[in-house]
């Protein structure tokens, strides 16, 4: 009875899992240039965002087509709207990955003294939230989007634990404060991907439940 | 605070069983919208809150319906009570006569001779059904020959002329083009300030701008009720969401 519009929601699924599978590769790869100086890293890093701000792009019209076209209500306006909200927070994700990317660059060549192993931590910590909330999205799944709000404590966890670093690099030796600063940054860059994939989890229960809370 | 309340209502027309158990309250001064696929039986209760069924040969009501907390099958003298609860129906029916005279029609029945009190009562009508400012210099012609949206808007006016407290609609909106329904529909949104309204509507959307509460029908029982916004963004019942998605009907 309403076979082009289930086709066109169909499409809007695989837009988003097809986006979110971009993010998904974009964190890894940005795992990839902290853990290690790989200069491809970065070329892959570029051309990731290139493709998720297309798929941005693309997503947002399709939506805006099917809310003009179908007049959606109850499910299907909801899970419309939970897209357009969720590909903003996917469109972030991908933005601070390349500032990552970027700004490791600087740091690499003086890892051996610095400490990576929490950043490494978070970046991987990340990277997990993101790929459940998308796994969620993918399978409509409340109870799996409850469990990124539970991940996020352990990287604001971690993210004080690079702060108190920072402070203790910059304090035992001042040559390395633009490092510990760059390094901070990153921190926090990790630390807002986890907000964003709360974000993304909550616009998950939203669609399904017609509430964000997951908690 | 309830304008009218439905209790336990069942209406049968003969063995049919029209309206199952229905139970309803309608807010004053709110628009509350019925919906539902052809035969759920929302027509029917429109009709029976104005005893517009005590009519139809085989008909049987039990349960209540109150106005105002006074059960309209009970003692309520019905003149008073169609007085009270005005009807506009899906197609225009102005009387063949004059567009002055369909208006003063109503409040002539009730015995109101007084020509100035009249002149009143039509134009005051007419400027409420937003309609004034187009025929005030065609009051004498006849009501026949006047567009679908201008005859519809004059049956309003003959409605409210009146002075009812509640105007039910039949899909008053549904044979009109989209600029005769959006004044309709504004019209409604004004009226609600002084009248309780109730409508009977095929167009989702149309509820969905204009109406505060919606009930939704299915073979002739009531399946959910609640704020507008809340059916229509997050609705409980697994039928509903069916319905209004398209899914069936």
């Amino acid at each position: 009875m309403r076979e082009y519009f289930d086709k066109d929601l169909d499409k809007l699924n695989n837009q988003l899992i097809e986006m979110g599978s971009l993010v998904e590769k974009a964190i890894k790869n940005t795992v990839d240039v902290i853990t290690s100086d790989k200069d491809e890293s970065l070329d892959f890093a570029r051309e990731q965002e290139n493709k998720i701000n297309e798929a941005e792009k693309s997503i947002q019209n399709h939506c805006i087509r099917l809310l003009l076209h179908q007049a959606p209500v109850a499910k299907d306006l909801r899970y419309i709207s939970a897209a357009l909200k969720m590909i903003t927070d996917l469109e972030r994700i991908g933005d601070q990955a390349i500032d990552i990317a970027e700004m490791s660059e600087y740091i690499n060549n003086r890892t051996t003294v610095l400490n990576m192993t929490h950043i490494s931590e978070m970046a991987s910590k990340a990277a997990d939230m993101v790929t459940l909330a998308i796994d969620a999205f993918v399978k409509s799944d409340l109870e799996l989007a409850k469990t990124v709000n539970k991940h996020d404590d352990v990287i604001d966890n971690l993210f004080d634990q690079v702060k108190d670093e920072t402070v203790e690099i910059i304090h035992n030796d001042r040559n390395l404060g633009t490092e510990a600063i760059d390094l901070m940054m990153i921190a926090k860059y990790l630390e807002r991907i986890g907000d964003h994939a709360v974000n993304i989890a909550e616009w998950v229960a939203f669609s399904i439940t017609g509430s964000c809370d997951i908690k | 605070m309830d304008k009218i309340t439905v209790e336990n209502m069942n209406l049968y027309y003969g063995n049919f069983h029209a309206l199952k158990d229905v139970n309803l309250r309608m807010e004053k001064n709110k628009i509350t919208a019925f919906i539902g696929p052809s035969g759920c039986g929302k027509s029917t209760l429109l009709k029976s809150l104005n005893r517009m069924n005590d009519l139809v040969e085989g008909c049987k009501i039990t349960g209540e319906i109150k106005l105002d907390g006074e059960d309209i099958y009970g003692d309520m003298d019905i003149n008073l009570l169609r007085k009270r609860v005005g009807m506009v129906f899906q197609k225009a029916n102005p009387f063949p006569m004059s567009v002055y005279d369909n208006v003063a029609f109503g409040p002539r029945t009730h015995g109101i001779k007084n020509k100035k009190e009249l002149d009143q009562i039509v134009e005051e009508s007419l400027r409420d059904a937003a309609i004034w400012d187009e025929l005030k210099d065609r009051l004498k012609k006849s009501a026949l020959g006047l567009s679908g949206g201008q005859q519809q808007r004059l049956c309003i006016a003959r409605a409210l002329a009146v002075k009812p407290e509640v105007l039910l609609m039949d899909e008053a909106t549904s044979a009109l083009d989209p600029i005769s329904t959006g004044k309709i529909e504004e019209l409604c949104l004004k009226l609600k300030d002084n009248y309780t309204i109730v409508m009977v509507t095929h167009n989702m959307q149309q509820a969905l701008r204009i109406s505060n509460n919606t009930a939704f029908f299915l073979l002739g029982e009531m399946v959910e009720y609640g704020s507008t916004d809340t059916i229509f963004s997050a609705p409980k019942d697994k039928r509903t969401e069916e319905y209004i998605t398209g899914r069936f009907g």
